[in-house]
């Protein structure tokens, strides 16, 4: 297996050839060199997802942990070393299928999206930094390495979305996603370092191996204001996972993230990067649910909520790529959820495998409608919902897909959503009510807002078009890669799962529960229903009930005034409150000791420097008297 | 030998008192020689009464009055050459290297 190396080293080559030679390439070659480089890296992510499940993951029933490489990077003692290497296990392989084929489909389709953009060789060198730090990412074996390229991926993301740097709105996005993922991110550090200092390791085997026994064992029962240490550090590590996945309430920074490039919106914030967080949650998922189920049931509670919340404020959004944003939001907080009502082995453990496997179809479909919505962008040059309208016509291959990607987000049976959220529900089911009621009403919003936004675009009336700019299907570098991805969001859903992943790496098997099933389908269709009724013609009905719905709509419209909150936090409190009286302390105690000093020196060489005529007489009589005075004090004392 | 040594503080003082009170570069330049033959006879003296047996102290004097006529020879030279540029030989004149 040691040539999966090659799948972390193709991107990082490609990363320096595009990013140091890329202006001395036409675009077009910079993007073909980009995009046939991550056709190997796919390539051999499917080789080494074949080699692993099929000949030799298992040994007996389990799925073992591979590590092809692992080498000490960095040696501070004897204890504290850090290595870098390579672990295969099923969620890995996992992530590095769905990482490769979306961001092959990316790179694919930025070939016809970005056409002539200034930058283009820039951005294909971006995009391959990412795929690098993402890979590099999931097949992390320690903690620590996945930190570094944690913050890799921040970096690119922040680059990226930052891409059109000319517009102040970019550049005010990316400056938000990077300091608010940064933020959680310095929770995860000292999560880190808390868990690392009692367990004296860094290692995920070690760490989560045995039932975390390691973890348990090593904490002797420390307490920190009411909650274990074990507690704070791991709580302090979702907090990371929490920035990176857009949890409430640092979720401020994705809806924004949306200035970047479509396609990078699809990669970055909708299928990979995005799920880094509730990757993290699953990787260390034997430490939470052992040592710290406290922390595991406030992940729940938090997933729960954000995904109500999120998919509250997508349904009033009118920006095709926000309603998106949320719903990715909401999307993350299920699988969040999953993880969090899950139990370790065997059937016990199907959130697990729920979360997994909604991560999973989740990417493609996701994937597949910002991409789909891009293609809209593209056409009619408008992110607004409201200068859409009636592009079904027009846009055959986008409409058909982006509805396939609609059917599958809202879990209709047999799209690959359907199985995925179905499993998530059932494990909720068993677990918790309050939070299946929850996850069940969030399903029938995820339908209506999806459908709103479908019906919106590709029909609701006939919208005017200038003549000059009658819409058009995008060229085939664009519907190709819609056309893979609405196949993978049909079939993806008939993968038997749960061979493949579980929560202590042992198969089981699943069925589908009817009564969920049934209550998940109902509901989705009463929402799409609702979608219809509203949006299939253009009508007054829409505004009417906004108009009813008064605060409430305003409220959500406004995002619940959280980005407010937040800058109400920043600016008045922080800034004003603690900062100045810290800038004050600053310039008037440490600053003014400093000057004072230097003022002191300065007035007393002023009155001593008279002294120094340059007359050498002086200096001889002043030499003469002092001789005359110490031979005197010499001699009569 | 108190004799002497009345003569040489006597010759030290009055060298001492005109190397800061003169203007004048020569007479500076002579209040040096007093000070320095007061010294040599010192050295000469004590020489004489404390070791009568041995030479350092004259080998020293005689060490002294040529390193003082090499003195006084490159210190005229200085002088001349200061009365060339500036025009007069007092010392107070001599300030250019302080601007």
């Amino acid at each position: 297996m040691e040539y999966s190396l090659w799948i972390i080293a193709t991107p990082f080559v490609l990363f320096l050839v595009l990013g140091l030679l890329g202006t001395k390439l036409k675009p077009n070659v910079a993007g073909i060199i980009g995009t046939l480089g991550m056709t190997l890296c796919t390539v051999l992510a499917y080789a080494i997802a074949y080699q692993y499940f099929f000949q030799i993951g298992k040994t007996g029933e389990e799925w073992t942990k591979i590590i092809p490489l692992n080498f000490e990077w960095l040696r501070f003692t004897k204890q504290l070393h850090i290595d870098l290497g390579i672990l295969l296990d099923p969620i890995s392989v996992m992530m590095l299928v769905v990482i490769t084929t979306v961001s092959l489909m990316v790179h694919l389709y930025s070939l016809g999206y970005m056409k002539g953009e200034t930058g283009f060789q820039r951005y294909y060198s971006l995009l391959s930094l990412f795929s690098f730090s993402m890979l590099g990412l999931v097949i992390a074996t320690n903690i620590f390495q996945m930190y570094i390229f944690w913050e890799l991926v921040g970096v690119s993301s922040y680059s990226l979305i930052g891409f059109y740097y000319t517009k102040p709105l970019a550049v005010a996005a990316s400056k938000k996603a990077f300091i608010v993922t940064r933020f959680a991110d310095l929770g995860f550090l000292i999560g880190i370092l808390i868990l690392s200092f009692y367990t004296k390791t860094f290692d995920f085997n070690l760490l989560t191996s045995d039932q975390a026994q390691l973890v348990t064992t090593s904490f002797a029962g420390g307490t920190f204001m009411g909650l274990s240490i074990a507690a704070w550090a791991m709580a302090l590590i979702f907090m990371g996972g929490a920035g990176k996945s857009a949890m409430f309430p640092l979720h401020i920074w994705l809806p924004d993230a949306m200035e970047g490039p479509t396609p990078v919106s699809a990669l970055i914030h909708a299928a990979t990067m995005v799920v880094a967080g509730v990757y993290l949650v699953a990787r260390l998922f034997p430490i939470y649910a052992f040592a710290t189920p406290e922390v595991l049931e406030m992940i729940a509670f938090v997933g729960a909520f954000t995904a109500l919340f999120a998919a509250v404020i997508a349904i009033t959004q009118t920006d095709i790529k926000r309603v998106l944003a949320f719903s990715t939001i909401s999307q993350i907080a299920y699988m969040m959820v999953a993880l969090g009502v899950s139990k370790y082995g065997g059937h016990e453990g199907l959130g697990y495998m729920a979360s997994m496997f909604h991560l999973f179809t989740h990417a493609f479909f996701k994937a597949l409608l910002f991409l789909g919505a891009g293609s809209v962008i593209h056409a009619i040059h408008s992110n607004e919902v409201d200068e859409m309208g009636g592009l079904h016509k027009y846009m055959k291959v986008t409409s058909i897909t982006f509805l396939i990607a609609c059917l599958a987000i809202a879990g209709i049976w047999p799209f690959s959503g359907f199985f995925s959220k179905d499993e998530i529900l059932a494990a909720a089911f068993h677990h918790q009510p309050i939070i299946f009621w929850t996850l069940w009403v969030v399903a029938g919003l995820t339908a209506f807002y999806m459908f709103r936004l479908y019906f919106c675009i590709f029909w609701n009336g006939e919208h005017k078009y200038d003549d000059h700019h009658k819409p058009h299907e995008s060229p085939w570098p664009m519907a190709l890669p819609l056309i893979i991805l609405a196949l993978f969001s049909v079939f993806t859903g008939f993968i038997p799962f749960a061979d493949f992943v579980s929560s202590d790496n042992i198969p089981f098997s699943t069925h589908i529960d009817p009564v969920v099933a049934a209550l998940s389908i109902v509901v989705a269709l009463i929402g799409i229903g609702i979608a219809f009724v509203l949006y299939f013609k253009s009508s007054k009905k829409p505004a009417e009930m906004a108009q009813s719905l008064g605060i409430f709509y305003q409220a959500a419209l406004h995002k619940f005034y959280i980005d407010e909150v937040w800058m109400w936090i920043t600016q008045t409190v922080v800034f004003r409150h603690i900062c100045e009286p810290i800038k004050w302390f600053d310039r008037h105690i440490v600053d003014g000791s400093m000057n004072g000093l230097a003022w002191i020196t300065q007035k007393s060489s002023a009155s001593v420097k008279g002294l120094q005529s340059g007359q050498v007489q002086f200096y001889a009589w002043i030499f003469v008297a002092g001789s005359i005075l110490i031979a005197a004090l010499a001699l009569f004392l | 030998m108190e004799y002497y040594l009345i003569i040489s503080t006597l010759m030290f003082f009055i060298g001492i008192y005109g190397f800061i009170t003169r203007k004048n570069m020569i007479a500076i330049l002579i209040s040096l020689e007093l000070i320095l033959n007061a010294v040599e006879i010192n050295f000469a003296v004590f020489n004489r009464y404390l070791f009568p047996g041995r030479f350092e102290g004259m080998f020293f004097t005689l060490f002294g009055i040529a390193i003082t006529a090499a003195e006084t020879a490159v210190a005229l030279a200085i002088i001349i050459n200061a009365y060339r540029t500036i025009g007069n030989i007092d010392i107070e004149n001599l300030s250019k290297m302080k601007e």
